[in-house]
């Protein structure tokens, strides 16, 4: 299962570094929303200063979606998923490495909304153990549950709007978790982060399992 | 006579519209067959369902002695589906789409090159993106990452499509070799195929089921398909199955 | 597996006890009605104002029952769904009863959001208020809103049942974690729960507010058998079609096809669009579908 998911996780990272979606679409779109969270707020800067956290994660949920989508879109323009079915590879394995290939794709995203936060809300960067911890499972939930909800859509005719109806709302306690987490490594908030950071493990695991245990069944109904 | 696949009187649903509506099919091991019949008779059903991609609700299936349902897992790494489309990744390179497809299935590398060669690419093309080749280059890259696997059973969905005569004589020459070093080929095909082939056993489908010759509608490239005398079903329609 | 599927399919040709079945829903349905009358009677005029609250505290006789409803339709529909998903248990009367108890709850759970946003509103004078309650029944609506738009866009029966199970657990989980993201998140911010039931109810007021709940509960039932009931008549309508789909699919190719004018290429249509092929002379009618909102 883990060389399987190796394979498929390459494979996928291949396609974005020939292709680079997520490099020159899914970048740019986040930091638009960043920009457009600006004009939202008027440019109140300390307003957008203390809702940073809360405004790098919901352009994160968003650029979660596509990355999601574009991860199966790439299998169904031609049929591949076929192929897939009826190769060796476990489908477990298979769902590791595509969850893993929107993890690092998150994860390069992330980082560059980061920065867009610093420049463009003033925010100021601190607790990196907690900031790090929480960013990574976080977005190890985020890539989990988006793989699982993407393989179940992806042969629906719907798939483009049901995606997003099924993911914003599952995804609603990440925000919530992640943000937090973030107050608290700020400083900005008196709660426990690492607290937080507990029930973002939890969810990722969940997750995780759930996609490990159902993707076999997914990829034949769907 | 060992038999490759066994069909009798399979059904097959998509949602509640029946696919394949009682299909009766002996290919023996080595065999090569042809199947053909007209749009919606049931051509790429029959196949999907020899690859263990659909799953069956009536009748017998035994596909390479696994039962395609139950065994699925086990059987379809033995099976070569050509379908429609070409299930090619877009911004891979030739080579990088057969490298998967070997690695996949765990075979060495120097399948890739060999498997790249019998199909006519060379070295030029093979570092081309998939989304840069011509429509019959991509139809012979998809059965590059068919032929890298090795399949017992090699299941064809109009694998002459796009390509030109030269190509199509590489594709014949192919399957021939392949049916002579054990495997068993099926292909559904509209086309008027090489004479090699056109000797070739063929089977006839229409209305989801196997029929005999006058029973289907005369295949033909160009409007005014004939008119057939209504002919029989070749076995009866099966029941409403018993359930518990 | 493969038996499965088809049973799916063909199950609801066998009937199970109509006769009975319909005068439990009858019966269920008088008692909704009489409850609820009662309710209202007893509610908007026989129990008294409350010394803090004032009128607004007939609200009580509503929402709280309302909401218990809410949360026992999406238990049933995860309960449900974790039975289908049992090898042994599995059945398509399962997914049935998920199906409703995740309509029905649905309905209950809109309901709950708009009581409890006009009591906020009378009370406190806000249409919201970020209180855990709230909050995650409003996530609670919008995950159910997914799960049936999922179910609509599915239309083979065991892949609907099967990918709805797995979904309903999977949002089930969720709940769980959620639980504790909003009541860890109002405690960290201080917000007002504004729906701690009053504790000082008693005489009248306890009286109405246990009348509205069996009130609620028969309505809640009685919605749940009529769903469920309409899901089976459904299933069974297209049992039916199993046999004459075959037939009609044999069909397909053996007529004549109409002649066709020069220049249109020969009629035909992959499976599995309804066989509009031109010459299949009765068209399969299984292929119909009753859609239900």
């Amino acid at each position: 299962m883990w060389r399987d998911a190796l394979l498929v996780a390459g494979k996928d990272l291949r396609i974005e570094g020939s292709s680079k979606v997520a490099l020159n679409q899914v970048g740019p779109y986040s930091v638009v929303v960043l920009l457009l969270f600006g004009f939202a707020f008027d440019q109140d800067r300390p307003l957008l200063t203390e809702a940073a956290p809360g405004l790098f994660w919901i352009a994160v949920l968003f650029s979660a979606v596509l990355a999601v989508q574009r991860s199966f879109a790439l299998e169904t323009s031609d049929g591949a998923v076929d192929r897939l079915r009826l190769s060796r590879l476990e489908p477990a394995g298979i769902f590791l490495g595509k969850a893993a290939a929107v993890a690092v794709q998150l994860l390069l995203l992330e980082g560059l909304l980061a920065l867009g936060v610093v420049v463009l809300f003033h925010a100021r960067l601190a607790g990196a153990a907690l900031l790090g911890a929480s960013a990574l499972v976080a977005t190890a939930g985020i890539a989990a549950a988006g793989v699982a909800y993407a393989a179940l859509s992806m042969g629906l005719r719907v798939r483009e709007t049901l995606l997003p109806l099924l993911l914003a709302p599952v995804l609603a306690p990440i925000v919530l978790a992640s943000t937090e987490a973030w107050r608290s490594a700020l400083g900005v908030s008196t709660g426990d982060g690492w607290r937080w950071l507990g029930l973002l493990g939890g969810f990722a695991a969940i997750y995780l399992a759930g996609g490990v245990l159902s993707f076999g069944a997914l990829m034949e109904e769907t | 006579m060992l038999l490759s696949v066994r069909f009798r009187g399979v059904v097959a649903l998509a949602a509640r519209y029946p696919l394949l509506a009682g299909a009766d099919l002996d290919v023996a091991v080595g065999e090569v067959v042809v199947v053909r019949g007209a749009n919606g008779a049931g051509k790429t059903s029959l196949l999907r369902a020899m690859a263990g991609l659909l799953p069956l609700v009536a009748g017998e299936a035994s596909v390479l002695g696994l039962d395609p349902t139950v065994d699925a897992r086990r059987l379809r790494p033995l099976v070569g589906l050509l379908g429609h489309r070409n299930g090619l990744y877009e911004d891979l390179s030739a080579e990088q789409n057969v490298m998967f497809a070997a690695r996949a299935e765990r075979r060495p590398k120097a399948d890739v090159q060999s498997a790249l060669a019998r199909l006519g690419f060379d070295r030029r093309v093979a570092a081309t993106p998939a989304a840069k080749l011509s429509a019959g280059q991509r139809r012979r890259l998809a059965l590059a990452t068919v032929l890298v696997r090795q399949p017992r059973l090699w299941l064809l969905d109009e694998p002459h499509a796009g390509l030109d005569a030269h190509h199509r004589q590489l594709l014949d020459e192919l399957l021939d070799e392949v049916a002579a070093s054990g495997a068993t080929v099926v292909l559904a095909s509209h086309e008027q195929l090489a004479d090699g082939l056109e000797a070739k056993r063929t089977v006839w489908m229409s209305g989801g089921a196997v029929v005999e010759r006058a029973a289907a509608p005369a295949v033909a490239d160009v409007v005014g398909v004939a008119a057939e005398v209504a002919p029989a079903p070749s076995a009866p329609c099966p029941q409403v199955p018993h359930v518990a | 597996m493969s038996q499965e599927r088809v049973r799916t399919w063909a199950s609801a040709a066998r009937s199970g006890r109509p006769a009975r079945a319909a005068r439990l829903t009858q019966v269920l349905g008088w008692a909704a009605l009489v409850t609820l009358g009662l309710t209202t009677w007893w509610g908007l005029w026989v129990s008294p104002p409350d010394v803090v609250q004032g009128q607004y505290v007939r609200m009580l006789y509503v929402h709280p029952a309302v909401a218990t409803m809410c949360y026992a339709g999406f238990g049933l529909c995860a309960l449900a769904s974790v039975a289908w998903l049992w090898p042994r248990l599995r059945s398509p009367r399962w997914d049935r009863l998920a199906v409703a108890g995740a309509e029905v709850g649905a309905v209950f759970c809109g309901a709950t959001l708009v009581t409890g946003s006009i009591w906020g509103r009378a009370s406190w004078g806000v249409w919201w208020t970020w209180d855990a309650r709230l909050t995650l029944t409003a996530i609670l609506f919008a995950l159910s809103l997914g799960y049936l738009a999922l179910r609509r866009a599915i239309d083979d029966p065991h892949s609907r049942a099967l990918v709805s199970a797995m979904v309903a657990l999977l949002m089930a989980l969720t709940v769980v974690v959620d639980h504790y993201a909003t009541s860890w998140f109002v405690t960290l911010h201080q917000g007002e729960t504004l729906l701690t039931p009053d504790p000082t109810v008693h005489g009248w007021q306890l009286a109405t507010m246990l009348m509205s709940f069996v009130a609620f509960g028969s309505l809640f039932a009685w919605m749940v058998a009529h769903r469920y009931r309409l899901e089976l008549l459904e299933d069974r309508y297209d049992a039916e079609g199993y046999t004459s789909a075959l037939a009609a699919r044999r069909a397909e190719g053996q007529a004549p096809p109409e002649p066709v004018a020069p220049g249109r290429a020969a009629p035909g249509q992959p499976a599995p669009e309804p066989a509009t092929t031109a010459g299949a002379p009765g068209g399969p009618p299984s292929k119909v579908e009753v859609r239900v909102s």
